[in-house]
């Protein structure tokens, strides 16, 4: 059955083998494969001989260059950080108004609290720190706790309602739901808080008086007799029309019958101090700051 | 289908179904209270629906002594037709994917199978094991018993590897959705899944061996050489990455044998090899056949494919540990991946260079034949990832690829551009031999589905390449006080337009499968119209002159 044909395309000969009509050339092997062959061993070869390359036993070959991955991240680790004390040690040494008074530092806190930011507080407060139903608008300078740097870090460290322990705690009873109040009782003071920020909508509307008087006597406690909120208890403001669960009827009304509470987790621990007074600073200048 | 079985071969079928349908009762019974009863019940549905199936034909005629003197191939058939079932279903999973990275709400349903998790191995087991597999089982028992001129040893065994493959592929699949997984990439089947395909597995082996020890032929052809390699080192990688312990025999859900970085590197030696050994020897294999045979040219070089074959079988298994370059693996380990995937190159591009070389003296054919066209498309895509995965493994390039969607991106152009390529080629020359046809049912929709699938993987690639090289840019760009310069969402948002164009590349490539399939279930039923033809001279098993061939091309 062996028989070498001659191939006239290619000027080869045939194996002489033959599967099923498939027949194969005995064309030598081309130099360049071989050459690439060879300096692509070479080239291992010279790797091995230089960077750790084969186990032996409870060791390795070390290579002759020394090269050690570990050591060249530590040292990469540290040279970065050498790099940035200059302006980080003066970010931890000066207050906040110190930081904000130097435009170079402002600069770097800028730059370095955006990707701070998009990578910590942006999954929920938006990149552009806008936030959505339910997440605070940072820009709005509408602050549950205080929009100084200060409290803004405080808030960023301990969170609110969150694991620790010296957290920031808030919690707007469920009114409706826990039969404090009547269905029509809630619809009244809904009606009366909506009126606070949107006048016009509801001028002339009837229950907005005795919504004021189950103002006066359920929510004062925590909102303020005059509705403008309290930082010490995180109550949000609510003669504003700046609204974190909404501020149409239903919204409200909500609100009001199953409570609130909403929760912000603390980054002491997660993140360096610089990283959190960077961010303090970052969220203050998102435009909402005061 | 049945009838051509032997009866004793049918009441073999009954008592293996049987013993599945009884297992599956039992892991139903104990499994319930767990995801487990589920597949007991999907285990013995199945075992149900193909008794059911054997049942009907159970008195059929027996095939008689002639039948020995025809190649088997009614598996073939059935695999074909189940490449191309799981082909637009793995695609179909694949664009939707691809469109939730663009469009994270397009879940339709707030519900947890439907979510990106576990979508996505869906997609992945689909495609790699579904159509892929099933593709390399068909082609190598048509290729197999061609090449050997002999007939498969049996009839029942490669009926037992093909339905019970998909059985695997069903358990694997149906378990994502449950949200069974045991969190290895491209082996998250659990234990008893992962048990079954060893079996499977083993007699898929044993088919291989039986018939070659009965070949008619001096030599084993290349093809074989691929094909066997495919069999044997994928057994060994599945048995070794998926050792585990079971949490009880009644719960899907067991723990590795390995931790830690041990478990890292068992993991990343099976997920490259199962692209070495799976997704190319496999293909190789697929490709040293029908490329020749639809050329009509001989191989271009043995002396070549010797070098190829050995190159490749003794490199790649070094080569997994380039999958951790710059993490907790020791840097010798890493060493030797990197150095072992730059000598992997030239076996590599000698199997590329083989197959286009193949193709001097048959160009006016390519440019005229979509199938062939196919055929050389795919080595060079072969060629181009082949060189971009050497690339890649090189550590400092490696530091800017990794995790990024350039290895998407690289995947893919072997995924769709190597190993779909070949497939749908193969097929394309293969249903017409199968189905006795002088063609496909129309060969326009072979071109069509060539500029289809081309167009889809050059926009798909080019995406995933910007996409990629861009996020790994941004993610080590450092202000020049020293700190990052983009969060990880701002990466996201400079992906948004290359996720879109991928998610259309994808489209593209899914259009393309869906008029493939369409072609091919034409194509049968034209064949069931005109009556099953004589078997060509070709297809007969015992040797002779090869003087008629009354199949041109076969």
């Amino acid at each position: 059955m062996a028989l070498e044909k001659h191939d006239p395309v290619t000027g080869q000969t045939t194996t002489g083998h033959e599967w099923n009509g498939i027949e194969e050339l005995d064309t030598p092997i081309p130099r360049v494969a071989l050459f690439f062959l060879v300096t692509t061993a070479l080239f291992a070869l010279g790797y091995w001989i230089l960077m750790p390359a084969w186990p032996l036993g409870v060791t390795y070959t070390r290579g002759l260059l020394g090269f050690d991955q570990r050591e060249v991240v530590t040292r990469q680790v540290e040279t970065a950080a050498a790099e940035r004390a200059g302006w980080a040690d003066r970010v931890m040494a000066l207050d906040y108004a110190g930081v904000q008074a130097d435009p170079e530092l402002m600069r770097i806190v800028g730059e370095t609290g955006h990707a701070l930011f998009g990578d910590n507080c942006a999954v929920c407060h938006g990149t552009d720190g806008r936030g959505s139903r339910g997440f605070p608008d940072l820009t709005a300078g509408a602050w549950l706790w205080g929009g100084e740097p200060e409290t803004i870090h405080e808030t960023i460290r301990v969170g609110i309602n969150s694991g620790h322990d010296e957290t920031r705690m808030s919690q707007m009873m469920a009114f409706g739901r826990d039969g404090v109040l009547e269905r029509e009782q809630v619809r009244a003071v809904a009606a009366y808080v909506r009126s606070l920020s949107q006048p016009e909508a509801l001028a002339g509307d009837a229950r907005i008086e005795e919504g004021r008087q189950i103002f006066a006597e359920n929510c004062a406690s925590c909102h303020g007799e005059d509705a403008t909120g309290m930082v010490e208890t995180g109550a949000p403001n609510l003669t504003d029309d700046v609204w974190i669960y909404g501020g149409d009827a239903q919204s409200v009304y909500a609100s009001i019958h199953g409570g609130r509470q909403g929760h912000m987790p603390h980054w002491e621990g997660r993140l360096k101090p610089l990283d959190l007074k960077i961010l303090a600073l970052y969220v203050h200048g998102l435009g909402g700051g005061r | 289908m049945v009838a051509g079985l032997t009866l004793s071969e049918r009441r073999l079928a009954l008592v293996i179904l049987t013993l599945l349908g009884l297992t599956g009762l039992a892991m139903a019974a104990g499994g319930r209270g767990d995801l487990m009863g589920v597949h007991g019940f999907i285990v013995l549905l199945f075992s149900l629906g193909v008794a059911w199936a054997v049942m009907a034909g159970f008195y059929a005629p027996e095939p008689g002594e002639e039948r020995l003197s025809r190649y088997y191939d009614d598996p073939t058939r059935f695999g074909i037709v189940l490449t191309m079932a799981w082909a637009v279903f793995g695609m179909f999973f694949g664009v939707w994917v691809a469109a939730l990275l663009a469009w994270p709400e397009l879940t339709f349903v707030d519900q947890a199978w439907a979510s990106f998790g576990r979508l996505r191995p869906v997609h992945t087991t689909g495609i790699i094991f579904g159509f892929g597999g099933n593709a390399l089982i068909a082609t190598s028992l048509h290729v197999l018993q061609r090449t050997t001129r002999a007939r498969l040893p049996d009839q029942l065994s490669p009926w037992f590897v093909i339905i019970g493959y998909n059985l695997f592929c069903v358990l694997a699949v149906s378990g994502y959705f449950m949200g069974i997984t045991q969190s290895k990439e491209y082996a998250e089947p659990e234990w008893y899944a992962d048990i079954w395909l060893v079996v499977v597995w083993v007699v898929y082996f044993l088919i291989y061996i039986r018939t070659l020890q009965r070949r008619q032929e001096p030599h084993i052809y290349v093809a074989n050489w691929y094909y066997m390699a495919f069999i044997l080192v994928v057994a060994v990688l599945h048995i070794v990455n998926n050792l585990a312990l079971p949490i009880s025999f009644a719960a899907a859900r067991s723990y590795p044998l390995y931790s830690g970085v041990q478990d890292a590197m068992v993991q990343w030696w099976y997920g490259h090899n199962a692209v070495a050994f799976f997704l190319t020897a496999g293909f190789l294999g697929m490709m040293y056949y029908y490329m020749p045979k639809r050329a009509e040219r001989p191989i271009f070089s043995y002396r070549l494919s010797i070098i190829s074959f050995w190159g490749i079988t003794f490199f790649y298994m070094w080569a997994g540990s380039h999958h951790l370059h710059y993490t907790a693996l020791p840097q010798w380990v890493q060493t030797l991946g990197m150095t072992f995937s730059i000598m992997l190159l030239v076996p590599s591009w000698s199997s590329a260079g083989n197959a286009l070389a193949t193709l001097n003296g048959a160009w006016h054919k390519v440019r005229d034949d979509a199938t062939l066209r196919f055929m050389m498309v795919a080595a060079v895509f072969y060629g181009i990832s082949t060189f971009e995965g050497s690339f890649m493994a090189i550590r400092a390039v490696n530091s800017l690829s990794h995790y990024t969607d350039w290895t998407v991106g690289h995947v893919h152009a072997g995924a769709l551009g190597w190993v779909a390529m070949i497939t749908f080629g193969s097929i394309y020359a293969l249903v017409p031999w199968m189905w006795k046809q002088k063609t496909m049912y129309s060969p326009r929709l072979v071109e069509a589905h060539f500029w289809l699938a081309l167009t889809g993987t050059v926009i798909y690639v080019f995406a995933m390449w910007n996409s990629g090289i861009i996020q790994g840019l941004m993610w080590r760009t450092y202000t020049d006080s020293g700190t990052l310069a983009y969060s990880f969402i701002d990466s996201l948002v400079a992906m948004h337009p290359y996720y879109i164009a991928r998610t259309v590349g994808g489209l593209f490539f899914l259009a393309g499968a869906v008029v493939g399939a369409y072609n091919v279930a034409m194509t049968i039923r034209l064949s069931r119209q005109e009556g099953v033809r004589r078997d060509s001279a070709a297809d007969v098993p015992v040797p002779h002159e090869p003087a008629v061939a009354a199949q041109p091309g076969e």
